[in-house]
């Protein structure tokens, strides 16, 4: 008697699975698949938002034609930024002396490329140049020096993209060595230099920035003797690089603690001492492990450095607000058109940052045969 | 650590470093200290809290607790403190909402909605919080009409260039005051003013594209098993996101959740530059001013920040430990 629970037909044939079909009905079924009401909900904003927007910054924008025009058009006035472009660049920086600005952005720029490229010869040399002889070069050229026939500039001219520069890449040069030092110094043996460590990270982690630059701005001063009187933008800049060199530090430690023990005890067995052990084996390795939060963490600092103007300082932003103020160009669409500028100036710099972070990190991932993250 | 000083050279060594390093330390605080007690003695600068009990002389436009012109600063003080505990404690709220609804929406799989929802992060969180509420309030709130042309909205709420105007509580008689346009303003209901409005919506809205990353992270950190596991127990969709795939990314997203709500505590300290009437623009922005006691002010605005960071980190490590301790 043949078994009642076999199967006396074969099973009818699946269908083969959608996704392995042409790829037009995975796009339907992708565009078409949510619950209706979240679908319609977001098409319908979709088609009231774009028209309006294209028709604000596009087509009634004023492209040509002063202040008039702006006064009595109903989109963007773009005229507004190409008159204020210089402003927002140097600030109030002499105008005949702005090719000192360009020569700085021109080297620093160049300094990038070096430095980010892959496949770039003498990368070691260009770290050096980068780190130590920039700044000061940079320092002389904007600030001038007289023997060499470059007029002084007084940093309260300083302004614009100009300063927003400065204090971003002050802050990143610095916050990054002294990160490596605090993140070390948290993890270290000695009780007291890891107390004070781990002190100065989470005070300065538990306080907004801007009370840090209150505190950089008003007690500064204080404790230095008197008559050396720091200068107003160095100020801002000293709470910068501390504040960002508490939160590099966390990131560099949440790096060392990934790495597996045995690497700084075969260093050990190798004969290497801690300097040793840490400079050729341990950070190499936990700074390429940590390349995505360090970008986080530049990003995070570019958007913080509009915080200065809390000081006093003009940088960008405050260049821009203040602008925007001009009675001259005084029209209905000039506070939003300054804002959107602003908007899409800062939204290219730290998207760039961070799809070129996503890239290196990829980049890296495929060299050393590790996953991501 | 291995490979220390202390492991290779012995303790004397260890030791050595570290006075070595203690003296320094002592010695720049020391002298640091000194400089300043000087700089304020010469400079007449106050650096004890006599001020405290003092007429203030000025009026906050927002306060939740009693206070006028003839208050101490003391009194001021308080006023900042909980104007700014009410921006965070709502900013954390709606924040929480939006990003985890926007999370959710990038993992959909309807393209357009994702890819929304993925603009929407990218747009915001590349965008400073400064330039975001500098928008809101001198482009968007200033920019709206009158009272007498305001934006109504259902609820009897309305909208106009002094403030968002909603119906408020009232306790004797108990029941809801309504607001009513009367001459040339709103009488009854509650008066949120642009300035309050501007900050908790933009730290809301900048808070939540973070807030959505972190979801989104977290619920594509649960392993893909763990859902076809529980499909083929038998469990329907909405049983398996409730009991197999949240419980498990929470634990994921608890702990960047955290960091995220201090973010949004300390971000509230923006308030200064639309003179929204907060801590900072009050205590270390106006007291500090008019008193001149620049080490007293710093060091209890400093001290205020660290023990309400201090509080909620503790109460989110609680819950982390809680919804571990669910799962096991």
């Amino acid at each position: 008697m043949p078994a009642a629970y076999v199967r006396a037909t074969p099973a009818p044939v699946l269908p083969p699975p959608v996704a392995a079909g042409p790829s037009w009905t995975r796009l339907l079924r992708n565009l078409f698949g949510a619950p209706q009401s979240l679908l319609l909900t977001v098409l319908a904003l979709i088609v009231w938002l774009v028209p309006g927007l294209l028709r604000y910054f596009v087509f009634d924008a004023v492209w040509h034609g002063g202040a008039t025009a702006c006064r009595a058009a109903n989109g963007a006035c773009w005229t507004f930024i190409g008159e204020k472009l210089p402003y927002f660049i140097y600030g109030s920086y002499p105008p005949d002396q702005r090719w000192r600005v360009n020569l700085v952005f021109a080297i620093g720029a160049g300094l990038i490329v070096w430095l980010l490229a892959p496949r770039a010869p003498a990368r070691r040399l260009g770290t050096w140049l980068a780190f130590l002889v920039y700044p000061a070069l940079a320092f002389v050229l904007l600030y001038g020096w007289p023997a060499l026939g470059l007029k002084r500039v007084s940093s309260d001219l300083w302004g614009g993209m100009l300063v927003t520069l400065i204090v971003a890449t002050f802050g990143i040069v610095v916050s990054l060595p002294l990160g490596i030092l605090l993140a070390l110094g948290r993890r270290s043996q000695l009780p007291a230099v890891r107390l004070a460590s781990a002190a100065f990270i989470e005070f300065m982690r538990g306080v907004p920035m801007i009370a840090v630059l209150f505190m950089a701005d008003t007690m500064l001063p204080l404790f230095l003797p008197e008559g050396f009187e720091p200068d107003r933008l160095v100020r801002p800049l000293v709470g910068v690089a501390l504040f960002a060199s508490a939160y590099m530090a966390e990131v560099v430690r949440g790096g060392l603690q990934a790495l597996p023990k045995g690497q700084s005890e075969a260093g050990k067995a190798l004969g290497l001492r801690y300097w040793g052990i840490e400079r050729l084996i341990v950070l190499p390795q936990v700074l390429r492990l940590t390349i995505p939060a360090i970008a986080g963490t530049f990003i995070g600092l570019f958007k913080d450095t509009t915080l200065v103007a809390t000081v006093g300082i003009f940088d960008f932003l405050r260049t821009v607000d203040s602008a925007r103020l001009d009675p001259n160009w005084s029209g209905p669409t000039i506070t939003t058109t300054a804002y959107i500028f602003a908007a899409l100036v800062y939204f290219v710099c730290c998207f760039g940052m961070s799809r070129y972070a996503l890239g290196l990190e990829r980049r890296l991932a495929a060299r050393y045969g590790r996953a991501t993250g | 650590m291995p490979g220390s000083p202390i492991e290779r050279h012995g303790a004397a060594r260890g030791a050595l470093v570290q006075a070595a390093f203690v003296l320094a330390l002592a010695f720049l605080v020391y002298e640091g200290a000194a400089m300043a007690l000087a700089h304020m003695r010469a400079h007449h600068i106050p650096f004890d809290f006599g001020f405290w009990d003092e007429r203030a002389g000025f009026d906050i436009d927002q306060h939740l607790i009693p206070y006028s012109f003839t208050s101490t600063y003391g009194r001021a003080f308080f006023v900042g403190l909980t104007n700014t505990l009410v921006v965070a404690a709502i900013g954390i709220v709606f924040a929480s909402l939006i990003g985890f609804a926007i999370g959710a929406a990038r993992l959909s799989p309807n393209l357009i909605v994702a890819k929304c929802a993925g603009a929407y992060v990218e747009a915001l969180r590349n965008v400073p919080l400064l330039l975001q509420i500098l928008f809101w309030y001198n482009a968007v709130l200033k920019a709206l009409p009158v009272p007498r042309a305001s934006l109504a909205f259902p609820g009897h709420v309305f909208l106009n260039n002094r403030g968002l105007f909603v119906p408020a509580p009232t306790l004797s008689p108990l029941g809801i005051s309504l607001p009513v346009f009367h001459g040339f303003n709103f009488a009854g209901g509650a008066r949120l003013s642009p300035e309050f409005v501007a900050l908790t919506l933009s730290l809301i809205l900048y808070t939540a594209a973070f807030i959505a990353e972190i979801v989104r992270a977290g619920i594509a950190g649960v392993p893909k098993g763990q859902g076809e596991a529980a499909a083929a127990l038998g469990l329907n969709a909405r049983q398996t996101r409730k009991y197999v795939v949240v419980p498990q990314a929470l634990r994921l997203i608890v702990p960047p959740l955290t960091s995220q709500y201090l973010n949004l505590f300390k971000n509230s300290s923006l308030a200064v530059f639309i003179g929204y009437p907060d801590l900072v623009q009050v205590f270390a922005g106006t007291v500090l001013n008019q008193t001149g006691a620049a080490v007293p002010v710093i060091a209890v605005t400093m001290a205020v920040y660290l023990f309400v960071s201090l509080i909620v980190a503790t109460a989110m490590n609680l819950y982390n430990r809680r919804i571990v301790g669910v799962a096991h």
